[in-house]
C-alpha cells in the first residue's frame, strides 16, 4: 500500500527547498556587481529583477513551510530534484530578459544545460551578449558543477543532520571528510584555488595570443569555470575554435582532466598521497578507456581521411575525444563537421567516450569510471569462477583510496545505474529519430545531453522541435542527478495521487 | 573546280585544328585553375562549412562582421568574421588589420569586412582548423558603438518587486512576533 504524504512531509520539503533557493539568489549578486562595474545597466537590471523574484520565492517557501523537522532520505532526494528544477526556472529569468533567447523554454534549456554542466546551447547572437549575462552562463556551470545543494550546505545550512541526505541526492556518493559540510567546503576550496590558477594561466595565454588583457582574463575565468566543471559553455559562438591556439587547447585539456577526477583523489593528492593516482581504479579505468576510445576515433578519422596529417588528426581527434570523455563538450570543430567529415566509426568512438564519463564525486556526468571498473572486476570474478576449480574461493578486490573487496551489492548498484544511463541514451535517441533525425546523429546528441557533455553534431538548435528540447532538458536533469532523486520525486508524485 | 574544292577542305581542316587547339587550351586552363578557382561572389559560412571539401584549397570571397578581438601573432593576425550564421577564423597579414576599428561585442557592432583568400577545410598550418588565409580585405561597412538606453519598464518592475519583497519581509517579521 502506498502511503499518502502528510502535510508535514510537504512542509519539510518546501522549507529546505526555500533555503536552497535563497542560496541561489545570493549568487545573482555576482553578475549584478559585474553589470554595474562594466557599465552594462540593462543587463544588471535583468539580474535585479531575477534576484528579487528568487528572494520572494525563497522567502515564501521558508515562511509558508516553516518546520523544525529534519529531512528523511526520501525528502532529501525530493528537495534535490525540485531544487534543480527551481534553479532552472529561476536561473533562466535573466537569460530570457536579455532578449538573446527566443523563448522562455530556450532560456530554461540553457539554464538547465548550465546547471547540469552540459553545454548544449540555444542562444542567439552569442558574440554580442553582455559580459554580465556571459558571466552568469559560466557561473551557473561552476555552481552546478559543485552542486546547487552544496552551496546551501557550505554557506547557509549549519549543523544540519539531513545535509548528508541532500548531498547524496545530488549524485555525490562519497564524503571526503567525516563531516559533509566540511566536505562541501573542501570542494569549494579546491575549486577556488584551481579557479585562480586556471584563470591566470588562460589569461596570460590569451594575452600572448593577442587578446586585450581584460578580455583575456575574463575569457580565462569563464573558460576555466566551464572547463573545470566539465560544462562546455564559451563566451564566443565558435567555442574554443575562436582562440586558434594550441597552448589554449592544451591548458583546457589539463583543466578538463582535473575536473573529471574525483574530489576525494584531489584531497589525497593535496595531502601528499600522490601514489593514489596510479593505484586508484578510477584513474586506471579513465586511462584505459581514453586509450581505447581514442584508438576507435583515430581509426575512424584515418578511414574517412578527414585529417591528412597525423598531428592534425591527433590535435582534432584527441581534443574532441577528451572533451567528450570528461563530459565537457568544448569543440574545436564545427558541429556539422562531425556529420560531414568524420566517419561513423569516429563518431562511435566519441559516443562511447561520452557515455562513459569521468570519476564519481567529480563534476562529470555519465556512467563514470568507478562503475566501469566495478563492472569489469565483477565480470572478471565471474569468469574466474567458471575457469577455476569449484572449491576455489574467488574474491575480487579493487583499490579506491583503500583496498575494497568487491561484493554483489556494489556490482548490482553499478549495473543498475549503468543500465539506467544506457536506457536514457536510448530513449533520447528514439526521440531524435521520431523527429526525423538519422540514428547516429540522434544517438550522438542524446548521449551528449544525458551524459551532460555538450558536444553537438548540429541537432541542438533554436529551430529543433519543442518536444525534443523538453526531452533533452529531462535527460540533462536526470543524468546530472543520477536518477535516484528523480525516481524519488516520481514516487512522491505517485504517492500524492494514489496514496491512501 | 577541283582545285577550289581542295583548298576549301584544307581550310576546313585548319579551322577544325584551330578549334581543337582552342578547346584543349581551355580544358588545360580549367585544369590549372582548378587549384585556385576563384569564387567571385561572397560565399556564406554555412555553405563553406557544409561543402568544405568542395571549396578546400580554393580562393573564396567571404564577408562578415569582425567579432571579439584582433589577435596579432607576429607578422600575422587572427580575426573572426561572423556572417549572421557562423563565425570563421581569418588568418591575414598584420598590415591588413590596420583599418579595423570596431570589433563586435555587447557595446559595438563590428566592422563588416569582405575578404578574399584561400579556404582550408583542415588547415595544415593551423592544426586542422577550418579557416581562410586572406589575401585581400575590403571594409564594406564601418562598425558602430551601441548606445545603451535604460529600459524604463525594467526599472519600474524592479521598484514594484522591491515593494513586494519589503512587504513580504515585514509580514514575516510580524508573524514571528
Amino acid at each position: 500500500m502506498i502511503l499518502k504524504p502528510h502535510i508535514e512531509d510537504i512542509k519539510a520539503i518546501g522549507y529546505y527547498l526555500g533555503k536552497i533557493i535563497l542560496g541561489l539568489a545570493f549568487t545573482m549578486l555576482i553578475p549584478i556587481i559585474m553589470g554595474f562595474a562594466s557599465g552594462e545597466f540593462n543587463p544588471a537590471f535583468d539580474f535585479i529583477i531575477s534576484i528579487e523574484l528568487t528572494f520572494i520565492a525563497g522567502l515564501f517557501l521558508i515562511k509558508a513551510c516553516f518546520t523544525e523537522r529534519d529531512l528523511d532520505w526520501m525528502q532529501g532526494m525530493i528537495v534535490v530534484s525540485l531544487a534543480w528544477l527551481a534553479a532552472m526556472f529561476l536561473g533562466a529569468i535573466p537569460l530570457y530578459l536579455s532578449g538573446h533567447w527566443k523563448s522562455y523554454l530556450d532560456a530554461s534549456f540553457d539554464a538547465m544545460s548550465g546547471f547540469a554542466t552540459t553545454g548544449l546551447t540555444l542562444v542567439n547572437d552569442l558574440d554580442h551578449l553582455s559580459l554580465t549575462h556571459n558571466l552568469w552562463r559560466h557561473l551557473i556551470m561552476f555552481i552546478g558543477g559543485q552542486g546547487i545543494v552544496i552551496i546551501a550546505l557550505s554557506f547557509f545550512v549549519k549543523g544540519l543532520a539531513g545535509a548528508f541526505k541532500m548531498y547524496v541526492g545530488e549524485a555525490r556518493d562519497e564524503r571526503i571528510l567525516p563531516n559533509v559540510i566540511n566536505t562541501s567546503r573542501f570542494i569549494w576550496l579546491v575549486s577556488i584555488v584551481y579557479l585562480v590558477l586556471g584563470t591566470v594561466a588562460l589569461g596570460i595565454t590569451g594575452v600572448l595570443n593577442g587578446m586585450k588583457p581584460f578580455n583575456a582574463f575574463f575569457h580565462g575565468a569563464c573558460i576555466f569555470m566551464a572547463a573545470f566543471d566539465t560544462g562546455g559553455f564559451a563566451p564566443q559562438s565558435q567555442n574554443i575554435l575562436y582562440y586558434h591556439s594550441l597552448p589554449f587547447e592544451v591548458i583546457t585539456i589539463v583543466i578538463m582532466i582535473l575536473g573529471a577526477i574525483n574530489f576525494k583523489l584531489h584531497y589525497h593528492i593535496w595531502t601528499g598521497n600522490r601514489k593514489e593516482i596510479f593505484k586508484n581504479i578510477e584513474t586506471r579505468a579513465l586511462f584505459i578507456t581514453i586509450m581505447v576510445t581514442f584508438f576507435i576515433t583515430a581509426m575512424g578519422l584515418s578511414q574517412s581521411g578527414a585529417y591528412p596529417a597525423a598531428l592534425m588528426l591527433l590535435r582534432k581527434g584527441f581534443y574532441q575525444l577528451i572533451s567528450g570523455h570528461t563530459g565537457t563538450g568544448y569543440q574545436t570543430i564545427y558541429p556539422q563537421q562531425f556529420i560531414n567529415e568524420w566517419s561513423n566509426l569516429a563518431m562511435v568512438g566519441v559516443i562511447c567516450a561520452m557515455a562513459l564519463g569521468g570519476a564519481v564525486c567529480s563534476t562529470t556526468g555519465a556512467i563514470k569510471m568507478l562503475r566501469v571498473g566495478i563492472i569489469f572486476k565483477a565480470l572478471l570474478e565471474d569468469i574466474k569462477r567458471i575457469i577455476l576449480p569449484e572449491r576455489t574461493i574467488v574474491m575480487q578486490k579493487f583499490h579506491h583510496i583503500k583496498e575494497i573487496f568487491l561484493d554483489d551489492k556494489q556490482a548490482r548498484a553499478a549495473l543498475l545505474i549503468t543500465l539506467s544511463y544506457l536506457g536514457l541514451y536510448g530513449l533520447g535517441a528514439i526521440a531524435g529519430m521520431f523527429f526525423g533525425y538519422p540514428f547516429l546523429n540522434s544517438l550522438f546528441e542524446s548521449t551528449s545531453a544525458a551524459a551532460n557533455v555538450g558536444l553537438s553534431c548540429g541537432i541542438t538548435s533554436v529551430t529543433m522541435p519543442v518536444a525534443l528540447k523538453i526531452t533533452y532538458i529531462i535527460q540533462m536533469w536526470a543524468g546530472r542527478l543520477e536518477f535516484m532523486s528523480v525516481f524519488a520525486l516520481l514516487g512522491f508524485l505517485v504517492a500524492i495521487v494514489r496514496g491512501k | 573546280m577541283i582545285y577550289k574544292r581542295k583548298t576549301q577542305s584544307v581550310k576546313r581542316k585548319v579551322k577544325m585544328q584551330n578549334l581543337k587547339f582552342l578547346v584543349l587550351s581551355f580544358g588545360f586552363a580549367l585544369c590549372a585553375l582548378n587549384f585556385t578557382l576563384i569564387y567571385a561572389q561572397p560565399i556564406s559560412s554555412t555553405d563553406l562549412i557544409n561543402n568544405a571539401k568542395e571549396y578546400d584549397g580554393k580562393i573564396v570571397v567571404y564577408e562578415g562582421e569582425v567579432i571579439g578581438d584582433v589577435m596579432v601573432r607576429g607578422e600575422y593576425a587572427w580575426i573572426n568574421l561572423h556572417d549572421n550564421k557562423n563565425a570563421i577564423g581569418i588568418w591575414l597579414p598584420r598590415d591588413l588589420t590596420k583599418g579595423i576599428i570596431y570589433m563586435g561585442n555587447y557595446k559595438a557592432g563590428g566592422d563588416w569586412l569582405e575578404i578574399s583568400g584561400i579556404f582550408h577545410r583542415a588547415c595544415p598550418e593551423h592544426g586542422g582548423d577550418l579557416d581562410i588565409h586572406a589575401q585581400s580585405l575590403r571594409k564594406i561597412k564601418s562598425g558602430i558603438p551601441t548606445a545603451e538606453k535604460l529600459d524604463l519598464d525594467k526599472r519600474n518592475l524592479i521598484i514594484v518587486l522591491a515593494g513586494v519583497l519589503l512587504l513580504a519581509w515585514i509580514l514575516s517579521l510580524l508573524k514571528r512576533r
